[in-house]
């Protein structure tokens, strides 16, 4: 359990890698009940312009700040969580879509102790979420 | 094409959704999630009555709210059309398996950028004493024809 007093902005506090397959997607579609058909049929995919099938934007998002959760130890601190959808995560039928997230201190409020993340989720060397940033509540 | 005219417009509450502790599992699977929502020994640990749902979990309740409003006829919003531009969750307190949630949905803003249309909703999630959970914030981006 971290404590808050022993944080410094600019502190890389978890990094992790992921893998994101064609099963995980069929798997978050059942979890989330999002069962549009982009995240796991090609034809359609290639038939609506896409570059293939992509990973949902929410997957993505749920993904990123299970490195927080595991710092923090506890979901039910992340009292904050918003991220901008900026580029798609394709993932091949075969393989897999390999994500990395880097978690780092951006802003440490004394008052309300609470502790803003700045989460960095990098597909293909790019940035795939544009001002992800957590509240974690202490 | 989106109805501007929708802007400010308020959606009925939906029915009440009860959060399976067997669903917040599922889900913590799906999302990558560790023992953190999928053991409930170390939730009580915690202080917890039961597995607190991974902190995008609200998206489940947010998706009833927003059902409304795409097979609303007058929001003319074409969902294959449809892309997410970016999501937010506030809490006012974590959502625990065993809580009975309901969502009422408002459409905050509708603007015009470029063709396309975006469309910012904030649905407001309550318990089952009416207090403010979570509000889940989400812009969808319309593309143009």
């Amino acid at each position: 359990m971290p404590k808050f007093e022993e944080l410094t902005v600019g502190d890389v506090v978890a990094q992790q890698d992921y893998k994101i397959t064609r099963d995980s997607l069929v798997r978050y579609a059942g979890a989330s009940g999002d069962f549009n058909t982009i995240h796991y049929r090609d034809d359609i995919a290639k038939a609506v312009g896409l570059p293939g099938v992509l990973a949902h934007g929410m997957l993505t998002m749920g993904i990123s700040i299970q490195p927080v959760v595991s710092w923090v130890g506890d979901a039910g601190q992340v009292v904050d969580y918003g991220v901008r959808f900026t580029k798609p995560v394709v993932v091949p039928a075969q393989g897999h879509a390999a994500l990395n997230v880097k978690a780092t201190i951006g802003a440490l409020e004394e008052e309300t102790r609470r502790v803003r993340v700045d989460l960095t989720t990098t597909f293909e060397e790019n940035t795939v979420l544009g001002k992800s940033q957590a509240w974690v509540q202490f | 094409m989106v109805n501007p005219d929708i802007q400010g417009k308020r959606y009925p509450r939906t029915s009440s959704y009860l959060v399976g502790r067997e669903k917040v599992r599922e889900f913590a699977k799906a999302v990558m999630a560790a023992k953190e929502s999928q053991d409930l020994a170390f939730a009580q640990s915690k202080g917890y009555a039961d597995l607190v749902v991974p902190p995008t979990f609200p998206v489940v309740i947010q998706e009833q709210s927003l059902t409304l409003v795409l097979s609303d006829p007058e929001a003319k919003i074409d969902f294959s059309r449809v892309v997410h531009g970016d999501q937010r969750f506030v809490y006012q307190r974590p959502i625990i398996a065993g809580d009975e949630l309901t969502s009422e949905l408002t459409v905050a803003s509708v603007k015009s950028l470029g063709g396309n249309h975006m469309v910012t909703f904030e649905t407001e999630i309550f318990d089952a004493a009416d207090k403010l959970v979570c509000t889940a914030i989400s812009t969808l981006v319309v593309r143009g024809e």
